[in-house]
């Protein structure tokens, strides 16, 4: 599939090619990339010249076709650059993959993956399902759900020498995976976290750029959904631990979860789906959170809580239990007309 | 071909999910057909002994396409349990992110997975075949090139009121989390009158409100006629309906099922015609033919299943839902003339998930319009220990619920039908097949197909969601 009539890196003379899979998914992380950057995942690839074999939502083979697609990437007959993986490898039942049966094919998906990826240059888990599991491993695991990093082995590299490049999140902003793949494709490689986690997004935290930064700065703190204080020391949010770049660059052309109004949950870390505490609460033990931001020193954070708190300005804690601005800034009074 | 023969169809792309469907043939046409939903992950499992507020993060999850509505679905059960009210702001935001979760799906249907269909080489020759071919062809053809970035800034609403899509926290038993100050309000506007220029230039070559108003199949043939077959993309779907006869393609059961939304849309059921009451309490689900040994205890080797989809019926009875469902249940005249007493086409369910596509976001600009800046926007809603609740919500897709059992702080047993487990669901215990099923019988299949044409254009016709349909 080529994308005519579309901007395109003069550089970029060899293509690149995608096969995308959908494991055990929600089919949101294929819904966040139709958004990337307003322009939507096939022409925001095409500038770097990388191009869809097939995709399960967008292409136009069904049926024995695709089946035949899928069968030539299997053998090697065709080159992968970068086999995506949507969703958690669903390993049961007692080994089978039978919970995901590749429709058609009358094999378990888990063995469509394995076999593919054995030839991909690349192997790209897409969203925190295909990364660490996601939710459909969470607590007593009904499906066997797995990692693809488990899935392929502790040892597994790629045909390009990488490991599973994770891109986290649930969903992944859609701009993680666009430049993911656009460094696979101009340079060869991709730097990743301890975790295979691309730098690029996860040298950050959600935190950075945070629009409730003043009302963190000064411990003013939410007591309830909706209001605009800080999500940390109440609501559970986990900003200042989870690594992203999504308080920097908003999703959806103006958003982030604390800007919404709702906390972070971490969901671009392992096991994000089984906290200590309900979603909406803090952890804390004789009422400090249990998370703390990750570099801090804890005696520090509560000495600097404690000070910042008893420094809070009366506009900000008014403001942090409301839904709008109650106190504007003080200033000089409006003109009168 | 005269001997019966068995194909089986799959991977059945441009559907939500894993889709796998079973043909038996003879004399050319489908004799019967099987819909198996080849994947299962356990949500309802999952959901089970965590505390009842975590399915609002949880819920979502189970689909990344319906996933406001899953908030929804959540939402509105746990306030059932706690027995409280969105204030009137709540429910306008919560109003105006559902509508735009439906009109994005109903956009993204129609140009990215069913209209490719028609760029098919089985139909070279046929008089509106280039031009499907210049707009439809998947992935590149103007038609996604131009609506796909309306749709990624039309989701620009989520960015604003749901802090991202998909998969927010933003909607509350008891309201939302994110006020509209009075610049986002207009904010919101501004979205709302980019997209329906948009879809006036584009999709429709006409006015919304012209689209809102088509009431009779001879409005709708008038309409058609009045350009060149070219003129939107909408007239070119016609007339493909038109030279193809989907108005014959792909009938349903002739029963439709809605829970209500907006107050745009009444709730009820429709039964050749007739329109009734829903009582929920007499929907059930037969788990004869689907791997499933009870609600939540999967079993791989049980004989006679096909499916991990459960089939629920009203009254023993499957329904159909969805845009139609919708429009039938409130008596539209426009859905009435298309249906006739035979039941859903593929032409009727296309037709009015675009009519429903003009009508929602002329709907949206005026809840924008009413917002009212500063006024509440969540009222706090505390649960009890112990407690039953039921969320009901119309998806795109349709008909979607959520049961919750609430026992000691815990949630004890969570319940969901979504709408794809009502249109694909497999067989009941008396035989009876699911409304694709039904819908696939009489399809006709070409000399040396594989992969059927008319049976794609009948499968992908109910907007099939596979990841809700299991869960």
């Amino acid at each position: 599939m080529r994308h005519g009539g579309q901007p395109k890196l003069a550089a970029m003379s060899k293509p690149f090619s995608i096969l995308w899979l959908q494991a055990g998914s929600c089919g949101g992380c294929t819904m966040s990339m139709l958004a990337a950057d307003d322009v939507g995942l096939v022409h925001s690839l095409g500038r770097f010249g990388i191009h869809l074999l097939w995709h399960p939502s967008l292409s136009a083979q069904c049926g024995a076709e695709a089946l035949a697609i899928l069968e030539d990437a299997a053998a090697g007959r065709v080159r992968v650059d970068a086999l995506c993986v949507e969703g958690a490898a669903l390993t049961g039942p007692d080994g089978s993959g039978r919970f995901q049966i590749l429709s058609g094919s009358g094999r378990p998906m888990i063995h469509w993956i394995k076999a593919i990826a054995a030839h991909a240059r690349h192997v790209v888990a897409v969203g925190s399902c295909a990364a660490f599991g996601g939710f459909p491993a969470a607590e007593d695991n009904p499906t066997d759900a797995v990692s693809l990093h488990h899935l392929l082995g502790q040892d597994f590299r790629a045909q390009g020498g990488l490991p599973v490049i994770n891109v986290a999140g649930c969903a992944p902003h859609p701009g993680w995976l666009v430049e993911s793949l656009a460094e696979l494709a101009l340079s060869g490689t991709c730097a990743l976290d301890s975790l295979g986690r691309p730098r690029a997004f996860a040298d950050h935290l959600a935190h950075h750029g945070c629009g409730r930064n003043e009302f963190y700065e000064f411990k003013a703190s939410a007591a309830r959904p909706s209001d605009r204080g800080c999500l940390m020391e109440n609501l559970g949010c986990k900003a200042t631990q989870a690594p992203g770049d999504c308080n920097i660059r908003r999703w959806n052309g103006y958003g982030s979860c604390t800007d919404a109004g709702y906390a972070c949950i971490n969901c671009t870390s392992p096991d994000f789906q089984d906290p200590e505490a309900p979603f909406g609460e803090t952890a804390k033990i004789a009422g400090i959170p249990v998370g703390l931001p990750v570099d801090m020193p804890k005696a520090w954070f509560v000495a600097l809580a404690a000070l910042s708190k008893s420094a809070t300005p009366k506009r900000v804690r008014a403001n942090s239990h409301a839904d709008h601005v109650i106190v504007p800034p003080a200033r000089l009074p409006p003109k009168q007309p | 071909m005269t001997t019966p023969s068995r194909l089986i169809v799959g991977p059945f792309n441009r559907v939500e999910g894993d889709l796998e469907v079973t043909l038996d043939m003879s004399a050319g046409q489908v004799q019967s057909a099987r819909v198996t939903a080849p994947m299962y992950r356990g949500f309802e499992r999952i959901l089970a002994g965590r505390p009842p507020e975590d399915a609002l993060v949880v819920a979502p999850r189970i689909c990344g396409i319906c996933s406001v509505s899953q908030s929804v679905a959540a939402a509105r059960a746990l306030a059932s349990v706690a027995q409280v009210d969105m204030p009137e702001n709540g429910r306008l935001l919560t109003d105006l992110m559902l509508a735009c979760e439906n009109a994005a799906d109903h956009l993204t249907h129609f140009v990215l997975f069913f209209m490719p269909d028609f760029v098919h080489p089985a139909y070279a020759g046929r008089p509106w075949f280039a031009a499907a071919q210049r707009r439809f062809t998947a992935m590149t053809g103007e038609a996604a090139r131009s609506l796909v970035p309306a749709r990624a800034r039309f989701l620009h609403l989520m960015g604003l009121l749901a802090g991202k899509w998909p998969h927010s926290l933003a909607i509350q038993p008891g309201g939302v989390t994110k006020a509209a100050d009075s610049g986002e309000r207009i904010r919101l506007l501004g979205i709302l009158a980019d997209f329906r220029h948009q879809l006036e230039q584009v999709l429709y070559a006409g006015s919304l409100e012209e689209i809102a108003a088509l009431d009779s199949r001879a409005a709708l043939d008038q309409w058609a006629d009045k350009a060149p077959l070219d003129r939107g993309d909408f007239r070119l779907f016609l007339h493909v309906a038109r030279d193809l006869r989907l108005d014959r393609s792909g009938r349903g059961p002739a029963r439709f099922l809605s829970h209500g939304s907006f107050g745009l849309f009444p709730a009820g059921v429709s039964v050749t015609g007739k329109i009734t009451p829903l009582d929920h309490a007499r929907v059930s689900e037969d788990l004869t033919r689907a791997w499933m040994d009870g609600p939540t205890r999967p079993n791989a080797d049980k004989d006679g299943a096909y499916s991990w989809c459960k089939a629920p019926r009203l009254d023993g009875l499957s329904f159909e839902t969805g845009a139609l469902a919708r429009a039938m249940v409130a008596a539209d005249p426009l859905a009435g003339d298309l249906c006739g007493p035979d039941g859903g086409s593929v032409e009727a369910r296309v037709v009015m998930r675009l009519v429903e596509l003009a009508k929602l976001v002329i709907a949206m600009e005026d809840w924008a319009r009413r917002i009212r800046p500063g006024e509440a926007i969540c009222v706090e809603s505390p649960l009890p220990l112990h407690g039953h609740g039921l969320g009901l919500v119309e998806a795109a897709r349709g008909s979607l619920s959520h049961r919750l059992d609430v026992d000691g702080g815990r949630i004890r047993d969570y319940a969901i039908i979504a709408p794809t487990t009502w249109n694909f669901s497999p067989r009941d215990a008396q035989g009876n097949p699911g409304p694709l099923e039904q819908a696939l019988q009489g399809a006709p299949v070409r000399d040396g197909e594989t992969t059927p044409i008319a049976v794609q254009h009948i499968v992908r016709s109910f907007d099939p969601c596979m990841a809700c349909t299991v869960h």
